[in-house]
């Protein structure tokens, strides 16, 4: 009988407490917006600057997001050490680029410039995709029939050893990325107040078509069509005669192109990479990928834009006008309190189906 | 016999042969150029003879020998050659770094390949040096397929060898300086340089060792004390435990104040690995955000108890610690009602995301004028601190404090791991769907395990606090959070005893070798890799544990697969 009522209680509690939750974000958000609207603090130009700002970091989150998509698709598996193959690649891309940059082919013309930025891409996808495909072969595809948590600890295990790998290969030190020098000058767009680099347009650009090539790859090909019936159900794709770990292995490798890709792209606008730049894009872009609903490609890419703009925009939208000291800092508050919120309250994210609730 | 060998030889897989050799060699080159050779050959195993760096390479070439063997087998013959064969392609791919290196500069990427790794590789010869390796290679791989090949009785003494050869080379240091003070000063010189073993050293630990060892399994000790009657049993039992709480409580006072500063930090993590023992080795609940609670405990303690600028009330730690836990509580109430409807893998990533939230928050400028941002809250007194003598002062009085939470956690473990609840903590880990179905409130009794993991997180973050006597915003990072689960995933889930073995492990000697602490979370990642490849049920699994991972694994592996289609439609 009194369990009865504390479970009453309880039950009351947990409702009480999640309406709290949902008040107090919608709160936050419209008195913060409000507000800081109000104070009129910031111009039009900061807003637009923010906004490509976040189209364009977004573009990069949905790029990596794609990675933990796939894997998560295929093998219901959270791949914990895919921000580490985006950081491979920017390794990649760096080095590639110092090279050219040493024999002074990186900045002779826009043609060879151009040249280098496809050469860093295609060194970084090749790091980041032998890499992953190292990382399953080793440490996921023997447990792929073990109990849910043993992969993902072991993920966990290979998200550390790849961090401290690149951190004995090269040292804690910050690299500092090569200047491509066309990529910085501005878009000559002739519109007042807005302003873009070709670096944004060039990530903008190939995430875009990057996605696109996907999304014909997936639908269309043979290939593709195998990849989705065997993260449909790998039993019944198996006696279809598909190949279930090729149709793996490839799902890791597109991944890991894209994340490479992302990586470079990474590289050219913050200009920096050491052995800890994986984790914080990593998890941002695995709350992408939950955002736009987990499995979903089209998915991921509206994920990746949305965090893209709530980080950029958020912390002066919502918490400037509230008096917050530099809310900057708390970017990465923002990103993550968005991710707890999109798990308790629509854990199958804007597209998705609902999957994270079953067991 | 000619014969028979020379049909041997013709089925020897030659090409399995050679990728073991060219795994080893990846293996041996990755070695190299992580930085392990380089930087641990600083250290000595045996003083002038061997140091732990080449070890590294010894022990990866003796590998791929004795995989080379495994994978070559033919009716049990002829396995030296394939050995040999395999380590010479090992060491050959060392000596092609070697070239590689005079040709190039490897080193404008890679920082390790350095002049000294050369120094190392090729004895100090240079590129005319660079052969050596294969001749190595060939030796060491012949000797591990031998050892691939030797019975059972020969090989557990040689790993009985090894290992306490590597573990005697690696604390003997310790061991001098502790044995210096004592009567045994003449002795601890002529056993132990101050880096690694001496020659002398080596030879009586092996002996000794190895010796003992296998004096105690001939005359069958064990089984013999197992054979007797339970009252004689306790008697042989009994005096063992007393001794080993002896030698507990005796422990930092005997070893010097810089070992006891790490006992006391070993003892720390015991007690928040039997914390999250709760939480993920008896619900299962996998709690990447531990150093949330933790946070929440030590700046507790410090706010209630510092005496400088953000201290609050200048109470003494015993009424601060009280605080500690239970805000702690309250947050884990707090956080984890919304978020334990979330299934596995997604609370992982959910809790992660609040560690790190309280975290940027601690340091940030918004909380700046209460926790003293990235300046952090000085002058936490420590717990005892008896006026005239300072009787207990430093970080000892921090160890039995530590180790007294440590029991009461471990006794609490127990006792509700055999309770309702505990039951049901179980059934939830086992499979939610059916706990729900036979009446477990999933929500409710997940919060109770995520509370009580936070609050003895709490009370570890209150005792870290009070070690280090301040608490900065730089303190509460991720790697507390991986540190803990690594200690319980490692040890054992739910498994006390391993709870102790992993802490000691993976926290203990790792603070011992300062010089290598760059190289822990590569040890780390790799461990917890190992573990679920070949032991995921931990090194010291509770009897349940071990059992069902087994079963898992083997039989109910084939179910999974077949039942994915409902999961996923």
């Amino acid at each position: 009988m009194y369990a009865r009522v504390i479970e009453r209680i309880m039950d009351g509690a947990i409702a009480g407490v999640l309406w709290g939750f949902r008040i107090g974000v919608v709160l936050l958000v419209v008195v913060g917006s409000a507000l800081t609207i109000g104070s009129g603090r910031h111009s039009a130009e900061t807003w637009l600057a923010l906004v490509v700002s976040g189209v364009v970091v977004g573009s990069i989150y949905a790029l990596i997001a794609l990675g933990y998509t796939m894997v998560y698709g295929i093998l219901r598996l959270i791949n914990f050490a895919h921000g580490e193959i985006f950081m491979a690649g920017t390794f990649g891309g760096y080095f590639v680029a110092t090279l050219l940059a040493g024999i002074g082919f990186l900045n002779l013309n826009p043609l060879t410039s151009i040249i280098s930025v496809v050469v860093m891409l295609a060194g970084a996808m090749v790091v980041s995709v032998t890499l992953a495909l190292l990382v399953e072969r080793i440490a996921y595809r023997p447990l792929r029939n073990a109990p849910r948590l043993v992969p993902l600890i072991s993920a966990i295990g290979a998200s550390f050893f790849l961090q401290y790998m690149f951190r004995g290969f090269f040292g804690p030190g910050i690299y500092a990325y090569p200047t491509v020098s066309i990529l910085d000058a501005q878009v000559p767009l002739g519109l007042e107040g807005f302003r873009m680099k070709w670096i944004d347009v060039l990530v903008i650009v190939s995430a875009l078509v990057m996605m696109a090539g996907l999304f014909f790859f997936t639908q269309r090909t043979r290939a593709g069509t195998a990849i989705r019936a065997v993260s449909e159900d790998k039993a019944t794709a198996a006696l279809m005669g598909i190949d279930v770990n090729r149709a793996i292995v490839m799902t890791f490798a597109i991944g890991a192109a894209m994340a490479g890709a992302a990586g470079v792209l990474y590289g050219l606008i913050f200009r920096q990479v050491y052995f800890f730049t994986g984790f914080v894009p990593g998890i941002k872009a695995f709350t992408a990928a939950v955002l736009g609903g987990i499995g979903n490609i089209p998915g991921a890419m509206l994920g990746g834009i949305f965090l893209g703009q709530v980080e950029g925009v958020g912390p002066t939208l919502f918490l400037s006008g509230l008096g917050v000291p530099s809310p900057n800092q708390l970017r990465d508050v923002i990103a993550f309190t968005m991710l707890v919120l999109v798990l308790i309250f629509r854990p199958s994210g804007i597209l998705g189906e609902r999957v994270a609730h079953r067991a | 016999m000619m014969q028979d060998a020379s049909v041997g030889f013709a089925e020897v897989p030659w090409r399995a042969v050679i990728r073991v050799g060219l795994i080893g060699a990846a293996v041996a080159i990755f070695l190299c150029l992580v930085g392990i050779v380089p930087v641990f050959h600083a250290r000595p195993l045996i003083k002038d003879v061997i140091s732990l760096g080449q070890t590294a390479i010894v022990l990866a070439l003796l590998w791929t020998g004795l995989m080379a063997a495994r994978t070559s087998e033919v009716r049990g013959r002829l396995t030296v050659l394939p050995g040999a064969l395999a380590g010479s392609i090992a060491g050959a791919g060392l000596t092609a770094l070697v070239i590689l290196g005079e040709l190039i500069n490897v080193r404008a990427a890679f920082l390790n390949a350095s002049p000294a790794l050369y120094e190392i590789l090729t004895f100090g010869n240079g590129l005319a040096g660079s052969w050596i390796a294969i001749v190595i290679g060939a030796v060491l791989g012949a000797a591990g397929s031998v050892g691939a090949k030797l019975p059972i009785a020969s090989r557990r003494p040689l790993t009985t060898f090894v290992l306490t050869l590597l573990l005697a080379g690696l604390f003997a240091g310790i061991l001098r300086t502790a044995m210096l003070s004592t009567p045994l000063a003449g002795l601890g010189r002529l056993l132990f340089a101050p880096l690694g073993l001496t020659i002398v050293g080596a030879i009586v630990t092996v002996v000794l060792f190895v010796g003992g060892g296998e004096l105690l399994f001939y005359t069958r000790v064990r089984d013999r004390v197992k054979a007797m009657a339970p009252a004689q049993q306790r008697l042989v039992t009994w005096p063992l435990l007393a001794m080993a709480a002896i030698a507990v409580l005796v422990l930092p006072q005997a070893l010097g104040p810089f070992v006891a500063q790490v006992v006391a930090l070993v003892a720390l993590y015991v007690l928040m690995g039997l914390g999250l023992n709760i939480t993920l080795g008896l619900a299962g609940l996998l709690d990447l955000g531990f150093v949330a609670f933790f946070a929440v405990g030590a700046y507790t303690v410090g706010l209630l108890t510092s005496t400088a600028e953000f201290g609050l009330a200048d109470w003494p730690f015993w009424a601060a610690i009280p605080f500690a836990v239970l805000f702690a509580m309250v947050f884990g109430a707090i956080l984890g009602l919304p978020i334990l409807g979330i299934r596995g893998d997604y609370l992982a990533i959910a809790t992660l995301g609040f560690g790190e939230i309280i975290r940027i928050l601690a340091g940030s400028d918004v909380l700046k004028p209460w926790l003293g941002g990235p300046r952090g809250i000085l002058n936490i007194p420590k717990p005892i601190d008896v006026e005239p003598t300072h009787f207990l002062a430093g970080p000892a009085q921090i160890y039995y404090i530590a180790i007294a939470c440590a029991v009461l956690i471990a006794f609490v473990a127990w006792r509700l791991r055999g309770s309702r609840i505990g039951r049901a903590w179980l059934s939830i880990r086992e499979d939610e769907d059916v706990a729900e179905a036979l009446g477990v409130n999933l929500v409710q009794t997940k919060i109770l395990a995520y509370v009580l993991g936070a609050g003895f997180a709490g009370l570890g973050g209150g005792i870290f606090s009070s070690l280090v006597g301040s608490i900065f915003s730089s303190s509460i990072q991720l790697f507390v959070s991986i540190n803990v689960v690594a200690i319980v995933v490692v040890g054992g889930m739910g498994s006390i005893p391993g709870a102790v073995l992993g802490a000691i492990f993976l926290i203990g000697v790792p603070e011992l070798f300062r010089e290598f602490s760059e190289y822990r979370f590569l040890f780390y990642g790799a461990a917890l890799i190992l573990m679920m490849l070949y032991r995921p049920e931990g090194l010291m699994p509770t009897r349940f544990a071990a059992r069902e991972v087994h079963l898992e694994s083997s039989e109910l592996g084939a179910d999974t697969v077949v039942a994915a289609p409902t999961e996923s439609s």
